[in-house]
């Protein structure tokens, strides 16, 4: 099929990968780009130049926005606080030589990450339950504290979905602590507890700074998936975001304005400063993550 | 002599055998509560997909369906509310066929990058590293607006064909396949093979466990994703599983038995293919995470 031509194989090989590329993703990030500088409602009528009209709006005029934008940061930040360490004491706790049954924990902890997002959403409006669910019930209840209104009234809503966060997502994020412990070599653990260091400080000092990839690693991928949430709150308290939108998180937003208004320009603007929050809240940590270095 | 002396009064020692079985106990505890919290809502999900709502809805709460029925699961797979089975048939074919795609797709570009030099490598290489980082919502209007104009809304090729091309997939085909060693393209070469006789006959094969995992990781996105297929899907008859869950769950009696049913039969399959392949597939999840 593609002779012996080795000088244009390559271009054979890579092209059809580059040409979907181009199609299904680099054109739609500068369409989107160009769009959001527009008017545009509805799928036929045409388009009006308004400048940077759709982003001065989002920022100074549209509450809801602001609101999407507070509640994902608030889930972003709220999980990563719980997960992070939680995840770092299982992966301790499951790298442990001579631990049984290592496996069937790993695998355990790792089913609620395959389970579908509509799926964990389900569940989990059953498990936030008022009256009968298994929090309240099971949890709760046992140390004497009175029924939450998780789901129904605002301020609970998203300390619910970061819980939901935290069971879907604490199990991935210790296996891939688990990889960073396995590629700290052991020589060096042994050197410090000869030299008379206590688990704490070779803990401290020694196996927490040679974490620093994996932590960079899970917290970009937690920054974006905080970002990305979408299935889960929108099953859980609807595609509103429940009371008081305490649930809307971006990504539903742009759904709703994009999808449900048709507001094509506007959702466009929406994309847009997504994308720059992500970027700049992963440069933000990058740095964060270096600056530890140095001590 | 003096050691003799010291060992069995030796405070530090028995100190220690002391620490290690609070710690052991400790470490079990920790895990098995874990393991309680996370297995019980999956529990709860299989128990309830054999109760009515009235027994869901009382007290106390029971884990257990001490008076099972399969009502549920007769009234969901007869389709009178939604054609449910039809849509994990969907399911199964949108996540298929776009496994398949983007294999071949990241496969082919995999080999391209990892086998040849070729001018604009490199800038194509860092421009695909920077691109990579543009999240995909930037994307979906326009995206959206393609496919109304392609005549593919509500078609299942409208929900394949935008998540066919995957970068991190030809990332992860390029780490697969530069190992390959060059010596047996170049025999292959002398034997009269063609450029793509290489690829088909040494690259693909040599790569089977790199591709498997690509394979599994696609199938599960396209399996559970949501938001893609709520947008271009719009009659039941062709919707996926989890936008007929999201029906059920919208209904005006909500029947939670239903629910937890579909969800249930939904979520099996995903979990077999994990448990018989876990050990693969865990231990190389995490193949972007050390390249860092």
């Amino acid at each position: 099929m593609f002779g012996r031509g080795r000088k244009i194989a390559p271009y054979l090989f890579i092209s059809p990968f580059f040409i979907g590329y181009t199609i299904f993703f680099l054109y739609p990030v500068i369409q989107s780009l160009q769009l959001s500088l527009y008017r545009q409602v509805g799928l036929t009528n045409p388009p009006r130049f308004i400048g940077f009209d759709n982003y001065v709006r989002l920022v100074t005029k549209d509450a809801l926005f602001i609101k999407a934008l507070t509640n994902t940061t608030y889930y972003a930040l709220g999980s990563i606080l719980i997960i992070v360490p939680l995840a770092l004491l299982l992966a301790l706790i499951l790298h442990s030589p001579k631990l049984r049954f290592r496996e069937f924990f790993r695998f355990l902890y790792f089913t609620p990450n395959i389970t579908a997002g509509v799926v964990v959403g389900i569940i989990f409006g059953l498990v936030f339950e008022e009256q009968y669910g298994l929090v309240n019930n099971l949890l709760l209840a046992p140390l004497g504290i009175d029924n939450v209104r998780w789901l129904r009234e605002a301020r609970w809503v998203m300390p619910a979905i970061i819980l939901l966060g935290v069971w879907k997502w604490t199990g991935i994020n210790a296996i891939y602590f688990m990889v960073g412990l396995q590629n700290i070599p052991p020589e060096l653990k042994e050197a410090a507890r000869v030299d008379g260091a206590t688990r704490w400080q070779v803990f401290w000092h020694v196996t927490l700074p040679l974490l620093r990839p994996i932590l960079a690693f899970v917290l970009t991928i937690a920054i974006i998936g905080s970002y990305n949430l979408f299935a889960e709150p929108a099953i859980l308290v609807g595609l509103e975001g429940g009371p008081n939108n305490a649930g809307m998180t971006m990504t539903m937003y742009l759904y709703a304005r994009g999808f449900r208004e048709l507001k094509m320009g506007y959702a466009s603007a929406i994309g847009y400063s997504l994308a720059v929050i992500i970027l700049v809240l992963s440069v933000i940590q990058l740095f964060l993550i270096r600056a530890f270095r140095e001590d | 002599m003096r050691l003799a002396i010291a060992r069995p009064s030796d405070p530090t020692k028995r100190k220690s055998l002391y620490v290690k079985l609070l710690e052991a106990t400790i470490v079990y505890a920790i895990l098995f509560f874990f393991a309680l919290l996370v297995g019980i809502p999956f529990l709860y999900m299989f128990t309830g997909s054999f109760k009515t709502n009235g027994q869901l809805f009382s007290w106390p709460v029971n884990l257990l369906a001490p008076e099972p029925t399969l009502n549920n699961y007769e009234r969901l797979l007869s389709g009178e509310e939604i054609p449910y089975l039809r849509q994990m048939g969907n399911s199964v074919v949108i996540a298929v066929s776009q496994s398949a795609l983007t294999l071949l797709f990241a496969s082919m570009v995999g080999w391209g990058f990892a086998k040849y030099e070729f001018r604009g490598k490199t800038f194509l290489t860092i421009f695909l590293l920077f691109t990579f980082a543009i999240p995909f919502q930037v994307t979906l209007v326009p995206l959206f607006q393609m496919i109304v104009r392609l005549g593919l809304l509500d078609s299942f090729l409208g929900v394949i064909l935008p998540s066919s091309v995957s970068a991190f997939g030809a990332f992860f085909m390029r780490q697969a396949m530069v190992s390959i060693p060059q010596e047996l393209l170049d025999a292959g070469r002398i034997d009269g093979a063609s450029e793509w006789g290489l690829f088909w006959r040494i690259g693909i094969p040599l790569s089977r466990g790199a591709l498997s995992i690509l394979c599994v990781l696609v199938f599960l996105t396209a399996w559970n994703d949501y938001l893609w297929p709520l947008i271009v899907l719009r009659t039941p008859e062709k919707f996926t599983y989890p936008l007929g869950l999201a029906t059920l769950d919208g209904l005006y009696r909500v029947e939670y038995g239903m629910i937890l049913g579909g969800a249930f039969i939904a979520t099996l399959p995903i979990v077999l293919i994990f448990v018989a392949g876990r050990n693969q597939i865990l231990d190389n999840l995490t193949i972007g995470a050390v390249k860092q």
